[in-house]
């Protein structure tokens, strides 16, 4: 049969208008929701139905899980929007290791992510330990579970105690590497201290097998390194005040007593600020690297 | 033994007449699409998401073949008539039956290995696009030949499929063939509660019953050892010998009860 030629630019005219009414549509904008209403949903929650209801395709609907999650995080984290929320990251994540086992970027994932302080993270290391917890009941050789607990006590914590007994629970297990003996041994003896956070730090950096973590590694060892370098200038700071008796008012002052040879940087190439009025050295409000980790926890 | 080959033949020939082989087109472009795509959304985790897509890939394919083709195998000779044509030759209605399996089991076999061998080369190629630090912290190789293992265990879950859906073809529609098989299909991934029914139930009767059910329903969830492949743990040779020794004893077991059941139908 031949198909008249009116169907046939009827054809192109739908979707012509299709696609025209899709863009008016993607130019409106999104409808609000009421403070506190988390648009995310997650219809099965439960990983025993989803594990049943997914046959023998486990790995391949825990996949669909990790992607959502990354999407979560990400979106979220992005999100300018006021009430903005990591709500499903954590059942995310369980249901995805509930599935698939054997995910191991997806603990270490939560072990950073869940735990990170609001609003970069969800700020719930309590669940960050659950979920490693989890990991370790289903595979109790796994040292690297044992050391990512250990390392949410010690970063995210500050529970020295709770982070030592874990680093050496993770040096017991098979396969542990060398370090973390004596990490466990600092950590007890010392609490946090930056050497101790830098060799963790350096440590996840060489085992990484994401680039996000490698990048989330490098990001901490460039703010260890800022607090050290604000440390150091800040004895110089201290310094040009013992020798003038007054603060340096900028660095132009400590520049032109020889003290400085130009404008310190910090790690990410932008200028230490010099406070006039106490000569405190701190981060400029618009580096990257802020914020830093508390001076109290020498992290 | 040379008229099932016969019939074997000309049942894969017909298969490709039914362009049933155009999955492997869809098979090919999902793989290097999502090879292409997932990278951005996987925070890195793109070869283990390939491999798992590739594996379940292959058996949803050779699972929607098994089913879809296997149900109609027998009706539609019957619906076309063709049936009395084909038994008034020097052919056993069993010599039938079996050449209308080991055709199809064919064609499945084919499939299975054209889309291995692209799954294969996309596999090769993220591995040589991976930068060496990357390639060091993966469990094992992307072209881990130990996937093949998986991929044999999925070979034998279909020809049990196939055996399946060419019983009920036998006797039943092809409507109601498509919902027993995929109900046993289906029955058969649930294997693993109805041995364990009796510590949650106090009837022992009713524990009984559901442990002598756990033992006559196929065990699909045997032939499933995907997550354990791409995850580089230990699949031993022991585990893969009773698999695939209870696969073919089932099969040749489901073939018998169809060889009876179709010598018994009255084609006149």
């Amino acid at each position: 049969m031949k198909v008249h030629p009116a169907a046939w630019a009827a054809l192109v005219v739908l979707f012509a208008a299709v696609i025209g009414l899709q863009m008016i549509q993607a130019d409106e904008p999104p409808l609000a929701t009421p403070d506190g209403v988390s648009t995310n949903m997650l219809y099965v929650r439960s990983p025993q139905i989803l594990g049943r209801a997914t046959l023998s395709f486990h790995a391949l609907l825990a996949d669909i899980y990790w992607i959502r999650a990354v999407q979560h995080y990400g979106g979220t984290k992005l999100s300018t929007a006021p009430n903005k929320q990591y709500d499903v990251l954590y059942p995310l994540l369980d249901l995805t290791t509930s599935l698939d086992p054997y995910f191991d970027v997806v603990y270490k994932f939560g072990s950073v992510f869940l735990a990170e302080p609001y609003p970069a993270g969800a700020g719930r290391p309590d669940q960050a330990i659950a979920l490693l917890q989890k990991g370790l009941r289903t595979r109790p050789d796994k040292w690297e579970l044992a050391q990512g607990i250990g390392f949410v006590y010690y970063w995210w914590l500050a529970d020295y105690q709770n982070a030592a007994m874990w680093f050496n629970r993770a040096a017991d297990l098979a396969n542990a590497p060398d370090w973390l003996r004596p990490l466990a041994a600092v950590t007890l003896a010392q609490g946090g201290n930056r050497a101790s956070s830098r060799m963790l730090w350096t440590e996840i950096a060489r085992n990484a097998d994401a680039d996000w973590l490698r990048d989330q590694a490098s990001f901490r060892l460039k703010q260890l390194d800022a607090l050290d370098g604000i440390d150091f200038i800040q004895r110089i700071v201290d310094q040009y005040r013992r020798r003038t008796g007054v603060p340096p008012a900028s660095w132009d002052d400590m520049m032109r007593t020889g003290l400085l040879r130009g404008v310190p940087p910090d790690p990410t190439g932008v200028p230490f600020r010099l406070d006039p009025a106490d000569a405190k050295v701190t981060l400029d409000p618009s580096s990257s690297l802020n914020p830093l980790p508390s001076a109290e926890h020498p992290r | 033994m040379k008229v099932i080959g016969h019939v074997a033949v000309n049942v894969f020939k017909e298969s490709v007449r039914d362009k049933v082989l155009y999955n492997l087109v869809v098979f090919a472009v999902l793989l290097m699409s999502a090879s292409y795509l997932i990278g951005e959304l996987t925070a890195g985790q793109d070869v283990k998401i390939i491999k798992d897509l590739g594996l379940a890939s292959i058996s949803v394919f050779g699972l929607l073949i098994a089913v879809f083709i296997g149900i109609g195998l027998v009706w539609k000779e019957v619906e076309k008539r063709s049936v009395y044509t084909l038994l008034s030759k020097p052919m056993r209605r069993q010599e039938f039956l079996l050449g209308k399996y080991f055709g199809l089991v064919l064609t499945l076999i084919i499939n299975v290995a054209v889309m291995t061998a692209a799954y294969y080369v996309v596999l090769a190629y993220m591995q040589a696009i991976s930068p060496p630090n990357l390639r060091a912290s993966w469990p094992a190789p992307a072209t881990d030949p130990a996937l093949l293992k998986a991929i044999a265990l999925i070979v034998l879950e279909l020809m049990l499929v196939t055996a399946i859906a060419l019983l009920f073809s036998t006797f039943s529609s092809p409507f109601l063939s498509a919902i027993l098989t995929t109900a046993v299909w289906v029955i058969g991934h649930f294997n693993q509660d109805l041995r364990d029914y009796g510590a949650t139930i106090p009837s022992p009767l009713a524990a009984s019953i559901a442990r002598g059910v756990y033992y006559v329903i196929p065990n699909f969830s045997a032939f499933d050892v995907k997550l354990q492949v791409v995850h580089a743990q230990a699949v031993p040779l022991g585990y893969i010998g009773v698999t695939i020794a209870y696969g073919l004893t089932y099969i040749a077991l489901v073939l018998l009860t169809a060889v009876i059941v179709f010598s018994k139908r009255d084609f006149k």
